[in-house]
């Protein structure tokens, strides 16, 4: 038997992976979830057909989204997450003592109940004291907020389907109000290789360059997301990522991490120059 | 004939049989379902070139209709709840039009608010009869146009018994709804035409809780565009007739101007539509409702703005109120309401109905979904956030009472001069002037120009209001009557 998953890169471009069982299938209020198992990536996760994690590489994502703005950061202590319904960012923030309280809003319900029941790996710390989940549109949210976190990690999906709202400048603007004076914002930044993605990628970019003083973007590398080649946005009020970075301090905490690590966050702001090109464009 | 029963769609049944039969095409048009135009087939697609057809015995005929087209029509009208129902498919301006055509004659009066649509005026352009405006009270803290009073319309049906007919807009571009039901029954009383323009009241006819449609009271005739909240095509529409006219004259009426050459991509979007909403209108409009009184509360609460509301009934101008339309003030803010509207655009990809000096409109449909409201209130409060600023010097009035001296139609084919607009107060207007949207004049032709009118044009032009209807397209000059 022969059982593949396969999802469309591009129109041209397939990417599959063989599949040994299905062990999840449901449609939310808002989108289809599955989860399959299978031998070269573990279980994985997809929305609408589009992969989210398998168990295999999701340490590369979780860890660059959240130990990159918690290294700059001199003392994170409220964060707001939104998106993420699949526990992994919530499970590299709370290795950190200083944070006190995590707002995590997610708009699906679903999401998070599916993944409590077959993706352990990363929806592991729900429960931590410090952990508060709103079901809720992360838009909605974040518009009623003024002046309270140090650092909001925006972990959606692409800019099509329930995820679409993240993307804008009304959400961006929203997250800068929502930040104190020293905030920083970090997002999930798409792909700059594949043209649809990378225009998607661009029309974040410029939105948040509008939005905050200072808005970098750094790179790594997932193989099972389009082109394995992938960015981070990083907007911050005050602190710049390299300059206001503090590796000592960081290294002291004694985190360790499988991809993270203080020379790789210097060089992941090291952008290839057609990436820098792209984003030149819309700054 | 059998009776058919609203899940019938007979154009569109109709249509799907025609593509079936895979007829050899020797009529027009002449792109034959789309061979001749790869491009233009590209782009709409071959499902959409192929039922761009003409007029034929199976597909029966605008003009004349006696099968399938007639069907529909019958359909459309108990669906309505009324007598009869004609497909137009030359805007809902030509349901206004003929609306007003069949009622009067050069020399009639008809009895009307002057907030109308320029359609309406338009028509008295045409026909050569004379408008008896009965002034609608305005609110003084938004700046609109509300409903007529009561005692308004029954002092001008005093003081012009003659007067042929009475329109009321049910409800308007904000969604103020007049008493329709006592102004129509006030009009059959003194033997006149009840007329009502719902351009903007689709749903009135399949919601709940929403305010009177015209044929509910008993009006004669009513000019319903069921491509703004029915989710026809943009251009169809749909005119109703009640028991107190004969629907073979409206038919003629309409032939008078409407084309012999009815488009099929209109005709079958009116048709699949009137089902559906016979279906599912009371469904669609219940969460269209709870969106819109979702959207009001949320932008209540950011603060400047005013999402006005049911709040606003008085039982007279404001008889009722329309929930589905989310108009919101922008005068608090220190930003007319075409600034916000530009903004919105041009910053956060947000396309609004229109602005106007206080307000702007979002329209609400059954195409909406419940994330995109979220953008558009959080892109108010962005906008609140980013451009607040001091509102003095702001002008608060969209309408400003008109001094009718010309009837349109004299004043239209009058004699005429073009003046710079500066030099023109005091003269009378022989041309239209509004802002579009909304597309209520702010000028019409017959009328004087003022002061207040000048400062209000100069005003919207700064704002960036797109003005049309003179002659003079840049708008610096304006006609105006020679010797008057």
């Amino acid at each position: 038997m022969q059982l593949w998953f396969t999802e469309k890169h591009t129109p041209n471009v397939d990417f599959s992976i063989k599949v040994d069982r299905q062990l999840y299938s449901g449609r939310s209020a808002f989108q289809r979830i599955d989860v399959f198992e299978s031998k070269e990536f573990g279980r994985f996760l997809t929305l609408d057909g589009y992969m989210m994690l398998t168990e295999k590489d999701e340490f590369i994502y979780h860890e660059m989204i959240v130990h990159v703005p918690m290294a700059v950061h001199p003392s994170p202590r409220r964060i707001l997450v939104i998106g993420a319904g699949d526990g992994g960012v919530v499970r590299e923030l709370t290795r950190y003592d200083s944070v006190q309280h995590i707002d995590l809003v997610e708009i699906d319900e679903m999401v998070v109940t599916v993944c409590k029941e077959y993706l352990q790996q990363t929806a592991c710390r729900f429960d931590d004291k410090r952990v508060t989940i709103h079901y809720q549109d992360g838009l909605k949210f974040v518009r009623h907020c003024e002046d309270e976190y140090d650092l909001i990690i925006v972990d959606s999906t692409d800019p099509f389907g329930p995820g679409e709202g993240l993307f804008t400048k009304e959400f961006y603007g929203n997250c800068f109000k929502a930040l104190k004076n020293d905030g920083i914002m970090v997002n999930q930044h798409e792909s700059p290789f594949y043209s649809v993605d990378a225009v998607a990628m661009q029309r974040a970019h410029k939105r948040i360059v509008e939005s905050f003083p200072i808005s970098r973007v750094y790179q790594a590398h997932i193989p099972t997301y389009p082109s394995g080649h992938w960015l981070f946005g990083f907007a911050s009020k005050k602190y710049h990522p390299e300059k206001d970075f503090d590796a000592k301090k960081w290294n002291a905490l004694g985190l360790a991490t499988r991809y993270y690590n203080t020379r790789l966050h210097t060089g992941a702001f090291c952008l290839p120059n057609y990436v820098e090109e792209l984003l030149e464009d819309v700054e | 004939m059998a009776k058919l029963s609203q899940d019938a769609a007979p154009i569109f049944e109709a249509l799907s049989r025609f593509k079936n039969m895979r007829i050899v095409p020797f009529d027009v048009p002449g792109h034959k379902r789309g061979n001749g135009n790869p491009q233009l087939t590209r782009f709409l697609g071959q499902q959409c070139m192929a039922v761009d057809v003409n007029s034929m015995k199976p597909l029966d005929n605008l003009c004349h209709p006696v099968s399938v087209i007639k069907e529909a029509e019958q359909l459309a009208a108990e669906a309505f709840g009324a007598r009869h129902a004609f497909f137009m498919v030359n805007g809902t301006t030509s349901a206004v039009q003929s609306m007003v055509l069949a009622a009067c004659k050069a020399g009639d009066k008809i009895i009307l608010p002057r907030n109308v649509h320029r359609s309406v005026i338009n028509a008295l352009v045409l026909c050569g009869a004379t408008p008896v405006y009965v002034n609608p009270q305005l609110n003084q803290r938004l700046g609109i146009a509300l409903g007529m009073p009561v005692s308004a319309v029954a002092q001008a049906i005093r003081q012009n018994p003659d007067a042929k007919a009475v329109l009321v807009n049910n409800p308007t571009y904000y969604g103020i709804c007049s008493d329709l039901k006592t102004i129509t029954d006030m009009a059959h009383r003194h033997g006149m035409l009840a007329l009502v323009d719902e351009a903007h009241g689709t749903h009135l006819y399949f919601g709940e809780n929403l305010p009177a449609s015209a044929m509910a009271v008993g009006a004669d005739m009513s000019a319903v565009s069921m491509h703004k909240s029915g989710g026809s095509l943009t251009q169809s529409s749909l005119l109703l007739t009640g028991d107190g006219v004969s629907a073979d004259y409206v038919r003629q009426i309409i032939n008078l101007t409407q084309t012999t050459s009815g488009s099929y991509l209109l005709l079958s979007s009116l048709d699949i539509s009137r089902k559906n909403l016979a279906l599912n209108g009371a469904d669609t409009f219940r969460r269209v409702l709870q969106m819109a009184d979702y959207a009001r509360e949320e932008i209540n609460q950011i603060g400047d703005y005013y999402a006005f509301g049911r709040e606003l009934t008085d039982g007279d101008s404001v008889y009722d109120f329309d929930g589905t339309k989310l108009s919101v003030n922008t005068f608090e803010l220190g930003l007319a309401g075409i600034e916000v509207y530009d903004i919105l655009r041009d910053d956060y990809d947000i396309q609004a109905e229109f602005g106007d000096i206080g307000n702007i409109l979002a329209y609400i449909s059954v195409g909406d979904r419940p994330q995109d409201i979220e953008r558009l209130v959080g892109a108010l409060s962005e906008i609140r956030r980013r451009f607040k600023k001091d509102k003095s010097g702001m002008l608060r009035h969209e309408y400003i009472t008109p001094l009718v001296v010309v009837a349109p139609q004299q004043a239209f084919y009058a004699q005429k001069e073009s003046l710079l607009l500066e030099k023109s107060c005091g003269r009378v207007c022989s041309e239209f002037v509004m802002c579009y949207p909304p597309g209520i004049p702010i000028l019409a032709p017959g009328e004087r120009i003022t002061a207040e009118i000048l400062d209000y044009i100069r005003y919207a032009k700064e704002k960036g209001c797109s003005l049309t209807g003179p002659q003079d397209m840049a708008f610096t000059h304006i006609n105006v009557l020679k010797g008057v």
